[in-house]
């Protein structure tokens, strides 16, 4: 029993998604609205749940998962971001009559997933729980069926997201067969003692970390980013840009920092390449996109690079700065998404062409001001508070001794600088008439107005409490 | 005595104040939103003349401290010395100025406008009266967000690109200072600024932080070959955008030479002396040169700016008294008179809408009131004496005649020249006769104009005439720096000696 207490949130979801299946079965598409709002409690509850959960810290299961704070800041994210995905979907497939019940359902499961992947201290529950993720990522993705886009972006982001899996198994099985052992502290023991010598640790490690790069979209393994966020329904892109990715970084900072530790020069330098060439990629890329999801995929792409650079820093301080970064990352996207959302044309019809937002600031001003807050701060331009994160995992950079680092880090914020002050000109400068109709949601109005409150400069507030939180996390798993 | 004073966290309240009304700009019509903002700068304004006349000159380096800690590395930290006080003193003064100057030529999206400089405003104040290294990075690339918008807004044609440019050059400069700054933060184990100034820095080191700085506030000084952002931007910006940029942004770039690169880093300092007064020199003659041949007017006034900052770099590097505060002078000169001149120019585009130096002409017969106050900002601009801009510039070209001849005689040629397209401005817009009928049917200056420029043009010959005004809150805070950066101080190329006194009073002194 003793054993059951720390994953109560876990127990919660998996138990009410499994209740929450059988309704939708038998409710059909009645039932869509109380699977989602019920989703949402349980979200919400599994949150409420995590409270106790730090004090229960340390290996449970044989060492299969730990409840750490570590963890606990991870689901915090993913849970929220999830009742956000979830809430931000209602209001759109209903439109459609295309919104069955199982959306809600894919999304908790996925949550599950994200659960275990942050908690995770074993190479076998790391797979299960990316793959718990995955699969219900793939349904998602494709969930419009009838749309040819949404089944393209299903289809390929399942079929390499099969390749990536293979290439990470791969990776494990090299890990285990060259340490005897699954788990983390057993391989950091195996990496302290042969160092990376051994070319099958050291393969094994590669692989690894190929298999982890796709998950959080980091160059060169982003090719399905673009394609799968433009193609999947916009709830849904909202729900990957956020939740999973954050579940991916934090398992990635887990994987580098607790079972290869020892081994952090042989991680250093790829975490490093990956970084720059996803903050210049995701930044030069996204110059000619005509398509906000698309765009706002490459920005997901940029921001992945900046918390790797956090992540290459190593040490408690960058660890912290990386859950930080993601933490404000995931207020700062979903803000986004939910303003994509409001885009719509005549008849309710979704628009997603950045020239539909053109003269935006004078037909709907607040709706701008929200969406050019979100875009200065995806910048990194002060004195809103993207700013502050990025300034962190900076920190932690030039702590460590990789000046260059940052500054080619920096550099590459101005080169992205330029596509979010883009869509700036076209809501402010521009003077065509918005083509852009009324939605009336008044939860995500709210849900904008507070995301957008607290990547204003009140953030700043935040950075006290936040950063305690994001310290202490980090600090579990040294 | 400040003790009182320290209670009320009066530099919040000049900093929360602007970023309130701002606020309430959003929500009300365009005419409120014109006083909203007139009532709001014309109240920091008081608060200001307060905050001047409670100041102490010779009292702490550091008054109306406030230190409120945020969180990990940053504190809520605001306090000002003397060069922080007459510069956000010249802030203060010059926004109600810009209130003034849009309130008919802006006539679309008021509130958004009124907002935006509020917003500025505020940003700016904060940049003079951080203390804590992040805090003022956050308020110095706060205010490119509604430099931004303002440039791209309400701006002229080729807004779009003016904007973009001027944000993503400043933004290059800044980030190289933010990784200076972390190295610093980390370095000394503090953020606080009072404490970076007093730390000494690895030698080695601070060749590379002077480096990062000086990427940051040569752009915004504009230095050549980094100032290119800046006729375009003050050529797209409406008016009133254009003297908040020439008026008081720009003065951020030498303000952070004072409070950062020389104190800070002296020996870096030293040892890139001659890049500094390599890039002033040429900026002295080269863009007075370009300035002689612009066709717009606003145009010339923004290289003239550009050689007229050079002066403030040369002073800067002088390591010596005369050197600083004469920089400081021509900082407060340029913001008044740079400003006074773009609202010159303001007055004759909002009647005839072209800035084409040529459409003009002989409006000294049909505007004298606007050409006698039009000559008054080009005198000063030229820098004659009995106007602010002598002052200035005869401080300043001492100080650096200490250091370097060679410099100094550079420099002076840039006063010739200065004289020379400042007054072939005037000829050609002033004198001669009305060749156009449209220019010639223009109305004098009206009441509001008065009211715009008479005050800058007082303030002008106040400093001018008496600048001591101006020079007892700075004069300790320079002193400090002066012997701060003393043990670094190249040695001038001057050799001067002190004359032999022919007076018998001094006999006493030089028996010693």
């Amino acid at each position: 029993m003793n054993q059951l207490m720390p994953i109560v949130p876990e127990m919660i979801l998996t138990v009410g998604a499994i209740v929450l299946m059988m309704v939708a079965a038998f409710a059909g598409r009645r039932g869509s609205g109380l699977t989602s709002w019920a989703a949402v409690a349980l979200l919400l509850a599994a949150t409420v749940a995590l409270i106790g959960a730090p004090s229960h810290a340390g290996p449970l299961f044989g060492g299969l998962i730990a409840a750490d704070a570590f963890g606990a800041f991870g689901k915090v994210i993913i849970f929220l971001a999830s009742a956000v995905a979830i809430i931000a979907a209602h209001g759109w497939f209903e439109r459609d009559a295309e919104h069955a019940s199982e959306y809600s359902v894919l999304i908790l499961f996925s949550a599950v997933g994200g659960a275990v992947m942050v908690s995770a201290t074993s190479l076998m529950t790391l797979y299960v729980g990316l793959e718990l993720t995955s699969l219900s990522s793939y349904v998602l993705a494709s969930y419009r069926r009838s749309d040819e886009r949404s089944a393209e972006a299903g289809l390929k982001y399942f079929v390499l997201g099969a390749l990536a899996s293979g290439i990470l198994l791969y990776g494990i099985s090299l890990l285990y067969g060259f340490t005897g052992t699954m788990g983390f502290q057993g391989i950091a023991g195996a990496f302290a003692r042969d160092g990376t010598h051994s070319i099958g640790l050291l393969f094994g490690l590669v692989f690894v970390l190929a298999g982890l790069a796709f998950k959080i979209s980091a160059v060169p393994f982003h090719m399905w980013t673009p394609d799968v966020y433009e193609g999947a329904p916009t709830p849904v892109t909202a729900f990957f840009a956020s939740a999973p990715k954050v579940a991916a970084v934090l398992l990635a900072t887990r994987v580098c920092l607790e079972a290869l530790g020892p081994a952090t020069d042989a991680w250093r330098q790829i975490v490093i390449v990956a970084a720059l060439a996803s903050i210049l990629l995701g930044a030069v890329a996204a110059w000619g996109q005509t398509n906000i999801k698309r765009l706002l995929a490459y920005s997901s792409i940029n921001n992945v690079g900046f918390a790797l650079i956090g992540l290459a820093a190593g040490g408690p301080k960058g660890a912290s700065a990386v859950l930080f970064y993601m933490a404000v990352y995931v207020v700062m996207t979903l803000g986004a998404f939910l303003c994509v959302l409001r885009m719509r044309g005549r008849n309710g019809r979704p628009l997603e062409s950045l020239d539909s937002l053109s003269g935006l600031s004078q037909s709907r001003p607040a709706f701008a001001a929200a969406l050019a807050i979100f875009m200065f701060s995806l910048a990194g331009v002060p004195p809103l508070f993207g700013f502050w994160p990025k300034l962190l995992v900076f920190r932690a950079a030039i702590d460590s001794g990789l000046v260059a680092l940052a500054v080619a880090g920096l550099l590459g914020t101005v080169i992205g600088a330029y596509y979010y002050l883009r869509i700036v000109k076209i809501m402010y400068f521009d003077e065509a008439p918005a083509t852009l109709y009324r939605v009336r949601a008044p939860v995500e109005r709210l849900l904008i107005l507070l995301a957008a409150l607290i990547v204003s400069p009140l953030g700043y507030l935040l950075i006290g409490p936040l950063g305690r939180f994001a310290d202490r996390a980090a600090g579990s798993i040294f | 005595m400040v003790g009182a004073v320290t209670e009320l966290p009066i530099l919040s309240i000049l900093v929360g104040l602007p970023l309130v009304a701002g606020m309430a700009c959003l929500f009300v019509g365009a005419n409120a939103a014109r006083w909203t903002a007139l009532i709001a700068t014309l109240i920091e304004f008081a608060i200001g003349v307060w905050l001047w006349v409670a100041f102490d000159p010779a009292g702490a380096q550091w008054q109306f401290v406030e230190r409120l800690p945020i969180g990990a590395g940053i504190d809520w930290a605001l306090g000002i010395d003397g060069i922080a006080l007459v510069l956000i003193m010249l802030t203060l003064f010059l926004m109600p100025i810009c209130i003034g100057a849009s309130w008919r030529a802006i006539d679309k999206r008021v509130p958004e406008y009124m907002a935006a400089f509020l917003l500025t405003e505020a940003l700016i104040i904060g940049v003079f009266a951080a203390q804590d290294l992040f805090l003022f990075y956050i308020f110095f690339e706060g205010g490119l967000i509604p430099m931004y918008l303002i440039i791209g807004v309400w701006g002229g044609p080729e807004r779009i690109k003016a904007s973009y440019k001027f944000f993503l050059y400043t933004f290059l400069g800044s980030v190289l200072m933010l990784v200076a700054m972390l190295y610093m933060a980390i370095n000394a184990g503090t953020t606080s600024i009072p404490a970076l100034m007093a730390h000494d820095f690895p030698v080695d080191a601070q060749k590379w932080l002077w480096l990062a700085f000086f990427a940051s506030f040569a752009v915004k000084m504009p230095m050549w070959p980094v100032h290119t952002w800046l006729p375009d931007a003050h050529v797209q910006a409406p008016t009133a955008g254009s003297v908040i940029l020439a008026g008081v942004l720009l003065k951020l770039g030498g303000y952070g030479f004072i409070r950062f690169s020389l104190p800070m880093f002296p020996e870096g300092s030293a040892m890139f002396l001659p890049l500094v007064f390599t890039l002033s020199g040429i900026a002295v003659v080269y863009t007075s040169l370009v300035a002689l041949v612009q066709r717009d007017m606003k145009k010339l006034i923004a290289y003239s700016s550009v050689a007229h900052m050079a002066f403030v770099t040369f002073g800067l590097f002088a390591f010596n008294q005369q050197g600083i505060e004469g920089a400081m002078i021509v900082m407060l000169s340029h913001g008044l008179v740079s400003g006074a001149l773009f609202l010159c120019v303001g007055v004759i585009y909002d009647r005839l809408h072209t800035r084409e130096i040529d459409r003009y002409g002989g409006l000294s017969d049909n505007m004298p009131a606007y050409a006698l106050l039009f000559m008054l900002f080009t005198m000063a601009s030229v820098g004659l004496p009995g106007t602010s801009g002598f002052v200035g510039e005869f401080l300043s070209l001492v100080g650096t005649y200490h250091m370097s001849t060679w410099a100094a005689v550079v420099a002076t040629t840039g006063i010739i020249l200065g004289a020379v397209y400042m007054l072939y401005l005037y000829w050609r817009i002033a004198f001669g006769t009305l060749r156009h009928a449209d220019a010639a049917a223009m109305p004098d200056l009206a009441a509001r104009e008065w009211w715009l420029l008479a005050p800058i043009a007082a303030v002008v010959l106040w400093m001018g005439v008496y600048p001591e005004t101006f020079l007892t809150p700075i004069r300790a805070d320079v002193g400090r720096l002066v012997a701060r950066v003393e043990r670094a101080a190249p040695k001038g190329d001057s050799m001067l000696t002190a004359g032999k006194p022919p007076l018998k009073v001094f006999d006493v002194e030089a028996a010693h």
